[in-house]
């Protein structure tokens, strides 16, 4: 059996009196842990834990729970929870935050495709400036799970057939101006 | 030059440690030190309680032993002890004027850490206050007689209690009710928490004592239109809006409504929230006080149109109580003090779309179910949902429009109280599966928790999670044709969705939407919350900055029955109070023009915010009525030949003040 | 420099892929509408949701480009149709604005990008602009044409509407269904306007992603809905391209056009099926062509 218990050494509160800090994250400590984010969030009923653990879990410093957890990867950035809370706490940044975190350490869940796409995205976005669909998709698939590739079949052949498919490689015409945005995985603070 | 106006100057300064805090922060044995080297202090000490009876006599004994005729204390706030010290002053026989406080707490110790600052602060405020109060002059408060009548506005349970204890007392009341009737919410009710006893059967008496009561002089329908004067002689003018109906003759029998040409009741019935219908004339309910009907001007054909049988009239041939070409009247009195218990509003739920209220006809609000479940209400105490079916399953959902950054910000303290007493009613009524989503359960108070214990052994739910929406969408057969709550439950951690048949939304209680109205004309004023604002959180609740006004109840903010009731008796009580002293002392720091130097050019008198200020024609000089002045300064400073002066704010005064700020040590 | 346009376009990397059709009949409408309309020349993508979860600085150094760019060109207004890109914008803007430590690293990439300053450009939603510069009764009037008797739940999706509540209320937007009442459609009543489509998760947790549309469609049909009426590319391609996928999963028989706000503005307008997009669609072609009367251009759809 596995023990549940959290001893308190295992909370980085110096970790979480610093989050309140950063953009977005200051009314944290505010939550009355009503759940409201939780009940409104639509994709709530498939995360491990639910947006409003993870305000309780960030505030009292279990780091790596929160980080390790799926809840901010299956977080679209829907602002619902945001709006509803009733003490004004912006969830959605709190989850964007973490999200930066768990791939600056590298401790998303493996072979969950979602951090790999934004990675992948970023990457592509940096380099040429736009993003192309199509390029993007297979490669984040190729990188995740093969296997989604023949079920994306079929929609890719009504994008095509409805003209909505481009397989060009976009690309701004000032790429040199980019360079000075720093390469998004080295962002620290 | 002023030493001889003011005698020979010898100023006594006291330097208070309030226990550790100030001392902590300031090294209050070296500002004394300090102040011992001003000019004109002959002695400066320091004690660890200066308000203390120990302490108070220290100054008196200076007074007596040393001939100290100037007191400065440095210690807290003028607003609690400067009456002590100059009490103090008083009692060894020196006029209290002479005394000045310095504010090193509140100032400085509370809000600094730095203690070598700190104290450099406090050197700083003692040599202003020692330099001010060099030219200090003997002031005499001024004493103004007290009306014994009281003025108490709004009847419900704290108007009425308030006006009653003040009757009984021997004093002439005027209660003042906006409504057809008195009573207030409470009259809505069926039963009260935490004990279910009826609501009707501890208020009705209360109703029919005031009615009786000689002293009491009831004007329902009624408001107040304007208050002029102050503590002591507020003249005070009521409209009494036409009731169509001689209050003096109706007896009560209703037997006009019967009569009225419309059969069927057609208007909705307030009293009832719109649940029933009522007739254009009507009575609010059976135990109404006064019991006396009331024709509604927009419902009635006769007032709107005048093309009427009026068969009402014919059915009150005999008393005549029927008057269609009443008019307003206007009454004018004059009163010592005022008691404000104007009550509350409830949140209007469609402020929060997603409960659905005002959509699906089966989400209720709190008050409309108290009538529900109130044998005498719409359904004769029968829960049903609008569609007429008896609830398998009813949700309660808490803090709508509370505890809420997007509405009200504060928790409304009955409402988690009422949910209960609501689950036990509509459990007991219907045997329904009732569900409560909480947040917080509040139930501290003299036999709360007692009875959320109780409710939770009657197998009431409680679901800890604030309810995300109320749909009426099924996503599962189980949930077809019901209202769906979608919820997390923080308890077991799963978010869910509960199928009701009767969403009931715990609203919140939020000031009257006239509050800011009522609080202007009477010259009080409100807390952030928009409820009425009391002089003192803990020590004054209810009476207000302004001197001779009472607040009570809910119109003061969030307070359940037996809170309000305490309120109320202790208004009264200082209503009495004040009413046996028969006087008021005035605090002396009023403005007075300087008629030789008054140009008459008037620039004063639109300014002032009591009406202090007159305009004396024949003389062609302004003047100040010394009992309405609340030494504001804005005279003072606005006079272009600087002809108004201010007692305690004289020009000498506040510039040695200043200039003994500024001058650093 | 050539004088500016009043709107200054922001397509984002959909609008020129899966949403092309946004772009075709935002340009018509615009158009018809005699509204001056540009593309923002050399813009770049506005970094969606994916760059805020990697990097907030980047992401915003990112939107910060387009931002300068928009300013080069004199234009005060920067229309952004997709909500997300909408959203990315403004985002970057109120970071900007309320964070100096933001401010400052932007201040210096765009220094040594050798682009000018940020300055008062108005990022603006193509329905905040209909309703508020063109306004509802205008619409009313210029409409040539109506959809009589076709019933349509309007979709507002997320990013739009919040956090900010500028392009319309947060909790119940109007906005949408005033403008389809004034062209002439009927707009039934829909509980999930503003309910998440899921964004990228019908391609990275598809069935998560595909259930979400699923609800949106179905309650849609409940509510008698015909057609799905958005603003967003992505909305619109998740609702749309994978309505096969649901009637094979579920057996529920949905087939429903979804449409760009924009399209139906524009054939109100008198617009014409081709350059408003509407042979683009994936899903509800039947009712399409009945609707626009297109039997002849139908054959060339594939
Ligand atoms: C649904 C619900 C259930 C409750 N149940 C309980 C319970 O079971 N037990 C309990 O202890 N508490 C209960 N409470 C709380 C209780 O209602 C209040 O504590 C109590 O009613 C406060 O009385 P009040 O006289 O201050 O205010 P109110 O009852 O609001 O009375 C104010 C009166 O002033 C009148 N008025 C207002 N403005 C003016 C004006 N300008 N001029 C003249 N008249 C005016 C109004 O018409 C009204 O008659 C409940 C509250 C709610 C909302
Ligand atoms: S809605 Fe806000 S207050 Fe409630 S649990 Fe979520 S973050 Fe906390
Ligand atoms: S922003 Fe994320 S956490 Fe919040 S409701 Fe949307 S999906 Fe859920
Ligand atoms: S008005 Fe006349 S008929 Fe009506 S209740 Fe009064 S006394 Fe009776
Ligand atoms: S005048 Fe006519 S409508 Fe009015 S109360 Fe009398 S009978 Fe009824
Ligand atoms: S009393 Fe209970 S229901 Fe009412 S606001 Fe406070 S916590 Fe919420
Ligand atoms: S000091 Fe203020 S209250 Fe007194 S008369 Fe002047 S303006 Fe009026």
């Amino acid at each position: 059996m596995e023990r549940q218990i959290r001893y308190q050494r295992e909370a980085d509160l110096e970790w979480a009196h610093r989050f309140t800090q950063h953009p977005g994250c200051e009314r944290l400590l505010s939550c009355i842990q009503c759940g409201t984010c939780s009940g409104t969030c639509p994709l709530s009923i498939y995360m491990d834990i639910t947006p409003r653990q993870v305000i309780a879990m960030v505030r009292e410093g279990f780091r790596d729970d929160v980080l390790k957890s799926k809840t901010i990867w299956l977080c679209a950035s829907c602002y619902a929870c945001s709006v509803e809370c009733p003490q004004k706490i912006n969830i959605t940044d709190v989850m964007y935050r973490l999200k930066r975190e768990a791939i600056q350490n590298n401790v998303f869940p493996k072979r969950f495709p979602i951090p790999v796409l934004a990675q992948e995205f970023c990457e592509m976005v940096r380099r040429r400036g736009r993003n192309s669909e199509f390029w993007m998709v297979f490669r984040m698939a190729l990188r995740s799970n093969p296997a989604i590739l023949l079920s994306m079949m079929r929609t890719g052949w009504d994008l095509w057939r409805t003209g909505r498919l481009s397989m060009r490689m976009e690309r701004i015409q000032r790429v040199n101006e980019l360079q000075y945005i720093p390469a998004a995985t080295k962002e620290v603070d | 030059m002023s030493e001889q106006r003011n005698g020979h100057v010898r100023i006594g300064v006291y330097i208070c440690h309030c226990g550790a805090n100030i001392a902590d922060t300031v090294d209050v044995k070296a500002v004394a030190e300090y102040a011992a080297t001003l000019p004109g202090v002959v002695i400066s000490r320091e004690y660890k309680y200066m308000c203390s009876d120990p302490g108070q006599e220290l100054i008196q004994k200076d007074i007596e032993e040393h001939a100290i005729n100037r007191v400065v204390v440095a210690a807290c706030s003028p607003t609690l002890h400067e009456n002590t010290f100059r009490g103090a002053a008083e009692r060894a026989g020196l006029n209290p004027f002479f005394v000045q406080m310095v504010n090193i707490r509140e100032h400085d110790s509370w809000v600094h850490s730095d203690r070598e600052a700190a104290t450099v602060k406090a050197k700083d405020l003692v040599r202003a206050a020692v330099m001010r109060v060099y030219f200090h002059k003997p002031l005499e408060k001024r004493r103004v007689p007290i009306h014994p009548e009281v003025l108490v506005v709004g009847g419900g349970i704290a108007g009425i209690h308030a006006a009653l204890t003040v009757a009984n007392s021997g004093k002439r009341v005027y209660l003042v009710e906006r409504e057809p009737t008195i009573g207030g919410h409470m009259a809505q009710y069926d039963k009260t928490f935490p004990t279910l006893d009826c609501a009707a059967c501890i208020l009705t008496p209360k109703m029919s004592a005031v009615r009786a009561h000689p002293n009491i002089t009831l004007w329902t329908y009624s408001e107040v239109v304007s208050v002029d004067g102050s503590v002591g002689d507020y003249k005070v003018v009521v409209k009494r809006k036409p009731r169509y109906v001689h209050e003096d003759l109706c007896v009560g029998c209703l037997q006009c409504i019967e009569t009225c040409v419309y059969k069927d009741s057609k208007f909705d019935d307030e009293f009832n929230l719109g649940l029933s219908k009522r007739k254009p004339i009507y009575i609010p309910f059976a135990q109404a006080t006064p019991k006396v009907v009331v024709i509604d001007p927009d419902a009635c054909i006769q007032l709107k149109t005048g093309k009427c049988k009026k068969s009402c009239m014919e059915a009150c041939v005999e008393r005549g109580a029927i008057d269609f070409a009443q008019k307003e009247t206007y009454e004018e009195i004059h009163v010592g003090s005022i008691i404000i218990a104007t009550g509350f509003q409830t949140f209007d739920p469609r402020r929060m779309p997603q409960y659905g209220y005002g959509k699906y006809p089966n989400v209720y609000n709190t008050l409309e179910v108290e009538r529900l479940v109130n044998a005498s209400g719409p359904t004769s105490g029968q829960v049903i949902t609008r569609d007429g079916r008896v609830p398998k399953s009813v949700g309660i959902v808490l803090c709508v429009g509370s505890r809420d950054e997007n509405t009200n910000r504060w928790c409304s303290r009955v409402c988690c109280m009422t949910s209960l007493k609501l689950a036990h009613l509509i459990k007991e009524h219907t045997g329904a599966e009732v569900y409560i989503f909480y947040i917080d359960m509040r139930a501290a108070g003299k036999g709360y928790e007692e009875f959320y214990q109780r409710v939770l052994n009657e197998g009431v739910h409680f679901i800890r999670g604030r309810v995300a929406e109320i749909t009426d969408w099924a996503l599962d057969p189980s949930e077809a044709g019901k209202l769906v709550a979608r919820v997390e439950d923080t308890n077991t951690g799963f978010v869910r969705r509960i199928p009701l048949d009767m969403v009931v939304l715990a609203v919140g209680l939020e000031p009257q939407p006239d509050a800011h109205e009522v609080q202007r004309m009477f010259g009080i004023s409100c807390s952030l919350d928009g409820f009425f604002l009391e002089k003192h959180p803990k020590l004054a609740p209810a009476p207000t900055y302004t001197d001779g006004i009472f607040i009570a109840g809910l119109c003061h903010g969030p307070k359940d029955i037996p809170d309000t009731v305490m309120q109320a008796g202790y208004a009264a009580a200082e209503a009495i109070a004040l009413a046996d002293t028969g006087f008021f002392e005035l605090e002396p720091n009023t403005a007075y023009v300087v008629e030789e130097e008054c140009s008459g050019c008037k620039t004063c008198v639109p300014l002032c915010p009591y009406q202090a200020v007159t305009f004396n024609e024949e003389k062609q000089k302004a003047f100040i009525n010394e009992v309405l002045c609340k030494g504001c300064g804005t005279c003072v400073a606005a006079c272009p030949s600087g002809s108004i002066k201010q007692n305690l704010f004289e020009d000498e005064e506040i510039y040695s003040e200043i200039e003994g700020v500024l001058a650093y040590a | 420099m050539e004088p500016s346009a009043k709107y200054l376009y922001y397509p984002g990397c959909s609008l020129k892929g899966t949403g092309i059709a946004y772009e075709e009949s935002l340009l018509t409408t615009f158009r018809l509408l005699e509204l001056p309309i540009k593309e923002l020349p050399d813009w770049n993508c506005c970094g969606a949701t994916n760059y805020m979860s990697v990097s907030e600085t980047s992401a915003t150094l990112l939107a910060a480009r387009n931002l300068a760019l928009a300013r080069q060109t004199g234009s005060r207004d920067l229309l952004a149709p997709c909500n997300a890109c909408y959203l990315t914008l403004r985002k970057s803007q109120e970071l900007v604005a309320h964070y100096p430590k933001i401010a400052h690293e932007v201040e210096q990439f765009l220094e040594q990008a050798g682009l000018p300053r940020l300055d008062s450009v108005r990022v603006r939603h193509v329905l905040e602009v209909l309703y508020t510069d063109v306004g509802v009764e205008r619409l009313r009037e210029l409409t040539v044409r109506r959809l009589q008797g076709v019933r349509m739940a309007s979709y507002y999706g997320c990013q739009a509407v919040r956090p900010y509540g500028e392009v319309d209320d947060p909790h119940e937007p109007t906005r949408m269904d005033q403008i389809l009442k004034a062209v002439g459609v009927d707009v039934v009543e829909y509980n999930l306007k503003t309910k998440c489509c899921g964004g990228a998760l019908t391609g990275t947790i598809h069935d998560v992603g595909v259930r979400l549309n699923y609800i949106l469609l179905k309650e849609a049909m409940r509510q008698g809905a015909q057609a799905i009426v958005t603003i967003c590319p992505l909305c619109q391609f998740n609702l749309d391209a994978y309505q096969a996928e649901i009637r094979k999963q579920t057996g529920e028989p949905i087939d429903m056009p979804i449409f760009y706000l924009t399209q139906i503005v524009g054939w109100a307008l008198g617009g014409d099926v081709r350059e408003l997009g509407l042979h683009r669609a994936i899903s509800g072609k039947k009712l399409i062509e009945q609707w626009f009367t297109v039997k002849k251009e139908a054959e060339t759809y594939v």
